[in-house]
């Protein structure tokens, strides 16, 4: 084709400048929505308890954003609908902002996936809670609360299978497991248990538990509770082969709200979190929503 | 075509032509150079810069991942090796079946039919889950059930159906006289196919089917979604691990070391074709 | 004629949707026979060449060949092919295969002669013809009447007991129509029984033993070759003629 030469040396020059132009066009950072510092009192949220944090801080005046999985699964909601308040953490959640200064009807609920909630960089919720166990790593992108519930890792595995009347690390060996990525699950077997096949991983724990009907795999692992209510009422001819209690060599995964880094909503969600073990209404909900776990197998480490 | 030997004196075509391509490549290379300096000079002046640096091309990170993101690629090799020959073969049969002429033929060709339209049509992450959870939870043993079969199943499902479609185009794109001249000879049908139409049909559609092949090598990573951990699900673990992108674009480029050759080569066995078999260029 | 001829066409009917082609033809050829075939485009001169070796489908009338009449339906076509050799306007030749394997392809494929014999065989056909020396040029490099002269050693090297030339020449640039036509007048020579759809009229006269003038689909007019170009009997021929006259081709 025959362009003329002005054209052609026209083109670069074009380029460049769109360049400089996007260069100097982003300097303007988004103001945060809320520019109360921290320490005042709040002027959105009625009678907040403040500790360390100012309850107002949300991203949307006089409104507490708060965030759970897309779907949100049993026994932490029920029927994927947080806004009812039924299921662990969606009652969790409720008590917190009431203790915040937040009615039911100034909680707003969004959803995330658990991968994007505990990545770096700004976030549409002020509070999410998905079963995120607090580990250091993730705390240098996100802020934690201080633990809702503490729980083992507990493995469900498939009846006739490899995982079946394992007492012991050692008889997790030859066991064929799959698990969410990007969860503590799944470094739990690659760092603990170490089995001699690679696990499967999953995007969500759906894939997961799909495996399990599809005879893929021969075990999962979840939190505790997950575990019990999967093989209870989810997976046919499965059952909960043993948990992990640390006293026995496993590990204890604390659960913590996440907030955006910095947050400073944290210290008020801290402040809550502290009234409402203090006041027994935590264990209350624990009771209510989740069964009891000591009676559970106990896998060790010989 | 004139020949070049000692002595030769230019002809004021090729005067011509030498000084144009001369000043066709100054004005190539000086707008290159300009356009990839300016960027090389005016991204990093931005403001953002570090943090995007930090977070896509992170020295430290890209070095620490690469060895387990080769390791992961094999997985995705595998599949690619395995999964490509069943996928030409269904889709030469599936183009075939489409294109019969004979009227008694006719619940073959509408097999076809439906069997391009639904498979194209169907995305294939539903494929993946469908198939690779769905058909081994119907009751297969273990070594059966294994995603890494249904998983190949499903892209030899999908992809056939799109190679398919590309084989007809090129069995289409061989004129009719062709097939009169092999008929006149006496070839039968099936022989007329073999010897005379695809051979041509094939060469014609080397470009699309490098495209499908390319495609393919990146659909590979669907896999993932039903267990096995290939490069990209590797990816994403170290991304979570590291919080931060680079294990990515350390995928990226070790895709691209994998399709750029294969790309290449096909170009290559093209051309060389092309000179053996036929005439002078026209320019 | 004595001995019952090679060929016989009775009442060939042809359509193509609407358009009728063939409006019944009736043709003996006795054996050693050149036939040629004259008329204005689209009066169905190559309808009639590809229904008798059955690249159309004859829809009514009998094509009758030894005896046999090959354009019974259910009738498996390949064999009957292979008796008969065409060699086409636009040449057909498969550009993907060398001129020897071209000629090669037949004897092999469909006569199953082994490779090496078929590839001895077609060079000894492709020297006759001229063109030792391009066996293992491709298709593409060689000029039109190079290719066409392989068209017909790829024809001949089945040894057909008919050859059909549809306008063999139509394509070819007025100095390469003579090494095409030497070939064909060596295969009269031979004995070869052909018919021949040509706007080589001088040519036809040459070399023709009858020639037929096609008009709407029929055989308006049949002779031998001074009849017809001299004093043809009907007046559509001769309006014809003189349009190929007049038109310098003649």
């Amino acid at each position: 084709m025959r362009t003329s030469p002005a054209l052609r040396r026209l083109v670069p020059a074009i380029a460049i400048g769109a360049l400089v132009l996007a260069a100097c066009g982003s300097d303007d950072d988004a103001s945060s929505s809320s520019d109360a510092p921290a320490g005042t009192d709040a002027s959105g949220g009625t009678g907040a308890a403040s500790g360390d944090g100012d309850c107002a801080a949300t991203i949307d005046d006089g409104v507490l954003t708060i965030a759970t999985g897309e779907p949100a699964f049993y026994p932490w909601v029920i029927d994927d609908a947080p806004e009812s308040g039924e299921g662990y953490e969606s009652a969790v959640a409720f008590a917190v902002a009431a203790e915040m200064g937040y009615d039911a009807d100034s909680v707003v609920w969004v959803r995330t996936t658990f991968d994007e909630a505990i990545q770096p960089g700004a976030k549409n919720f002020d509070l999410n809670l998905q079963q995120y166990t607090i580990t250091p790593e993730r705390q240098e992108n996100i802020d934690f609360s201080l633990p809702y519930y503490t729980s083992n890792q507990a493995i469900v595995g498939l009846e006739g299978s490899a995982a079946e009347g394992a007492t012991t690390i050692a008889d997790l060996k030859a066991v064929k497991f799959g698990a969410q990525a990007g969860t503590t699950s799944l470094a739990f077997i690659t760092d603990v248990i170490q089995p001699d096949q690679e696990p499967f991983v999953y995007d969500d724990n759906v894939g997961a538990k799909a495996a399990l009907d599809a005879n893929q795999i021969d075990a999962a692992v979840f939190d505790v509770p997950t575990a019990v209510y999967v093989s209870e009422f989810e997976i046919e001819g499965s059952s909960v082969i043993g948990q992990f209690p640390a006293d026995a060599g496993g590990t204890t995964d604390s659960f913590g709200i996440v907030l955006e880094k910095d947050s400073p909503l944290t210290g008020c969600v801290d402040a809550a979190i502290t009234a409402i073990t203090d006041n027994g209404d935590l264990d209350a909900l624990a009771s209510e929503w989740l069964s009891d776990y000591e009676s559970l197998p106990v896998i060790t480490v010989d | 075509m004139t020949e070049q030997h000692a002595g030769h004196q230019p002809t004021r075509r090729e005067v011509y032509d030498r000084a144009r391509r001369r000043r066709s490549i100054t004005i190539a290379t000086i707008s290159t150079v300009v356009v990839i300096g300016a960027l090389l000079v005016l991204i990093p002046l931005t403001p953002g810069w570090e943090k995007v640096q930090q977070a896509f091309f992170d020295g430290d990170v890209f070095v620490d991942t690469l060895p387990i993101l080769v390791e992961a690629f094999w997985v995705d090799v595998k599949i690619l090796v395995w999964s490509t020959p069943p996928i030409l073969i269904v889709a030469l049969l599936v183009a075939l079946a489409r294109n019969t002429r004979s009227p008694a033929l006719f619940p073959l060709r509408a097999f076809a039919v439906v069997y391009t339209d639904v498979l194209r049509g169907i995305p294939v992450i539903l494929l993946v889950y469908l198939i690779g959870f769905g058909v081994p939870a119907l009751g297969l043993s273990r070594t059966w059930a294994n995603p890494l079969i249904w998983g190949s199943v499903t892209l030899v499902l999908s992809y056939s159906a799109y190679v398919a479609e590309v084989i007809r185009a090129g069995i289409d794109s061989v004129h009719e006289s062709q097939r009169a001249g092999a008929r006149s000879l006496g070839m039968t049908n099936h022989q007329t196919m073999q010897t005379v139409i695809l051979p041509q049909a094939f060469r014609r559609i080397v470009p699309p089917m490098m495209n499908s092949f390319v495609s393919l090598q990146k659909d590979v990573a669907l896999v993932s979604l039903i267990g096995p951990v290939e490069i990209l699900r590797q990816a994403g673990i170290e991304k979570a691990k590291y919080a931060n992108f680079t294990p990515y674009v350390a995928a990226s480029l070790i895709f691209l070391a994998m399709t750029i050759p294969c790309t290449r080569l096909a170009d290559w066995a093209l051309a060389r074709q092309r000179a053996k078999t036929g005439a002078t260029a026209i320019s | 004629m004595t001995a019952d001829p090679k060929l016989s066409l009775r009442g060939i009917r042809k359509s193509f949707g609407d358009t009728t082609v063939l409006d019944g033809i009736d043709l003996d050829v006795a054996e050693g026979d050149v036939i040629t075939l004259i008329g204005a485009s689209g009066s169905g001169k190559s309808t009639l060449l590809r229904c008798i070796n059955l690249l159309e489908p004859v829809a009514e009338g009998q094509v009758i060949l030894d005896g046999v009449d090959i354009a019974e339906p259910g009738l498996d076509p390949d064999p009957i092919r292979r008796r008969i050799g065409m060699v086409f306007q636009s040449f057909n030749l498969f550009p993907h295969m060398s001129v020897i394997d071209n000629v090669a392809v037949g004897p092999h494929k469909v006569l199953g002669a082994p490779k090496s014999r078929a590839r001895a065989d077609g060079l000894a056909m492709l020297t006759r013809l001229g063109l030792a020396d391009r066996a293992d040029a491709y298709p593409d490099q060689l000029s039109g009447g190079q290719q066409q002269r392989v068209a017909i050693a790829r024809s001949l090297a089945m040894n057909p007991e008919v050859m059909l030339l549809d306008e063999i020449t139509s394509a070819l640039d007025p100095e390469l129509v003579g090494e095409v036509l030497d070939v064909v007048r060596g295969l009269k020579e031979d004995g070869m029984t052909m018919l021949f759809a040509t706007h080589e009229m001088t040519f036809a006269r040459e070399i023709s033993d009858r020639v037929c003038f096609l008009h709407q689909g029929r055989i308006l007019e049949e002779g031998p070759p001074a009849q017809i170009f001299e004093s043809p009997n009907e007046p559509r021929t001769q309006a014809f003629l003189q349009r190929v006259i007049d038109a310098g081709r003649m």
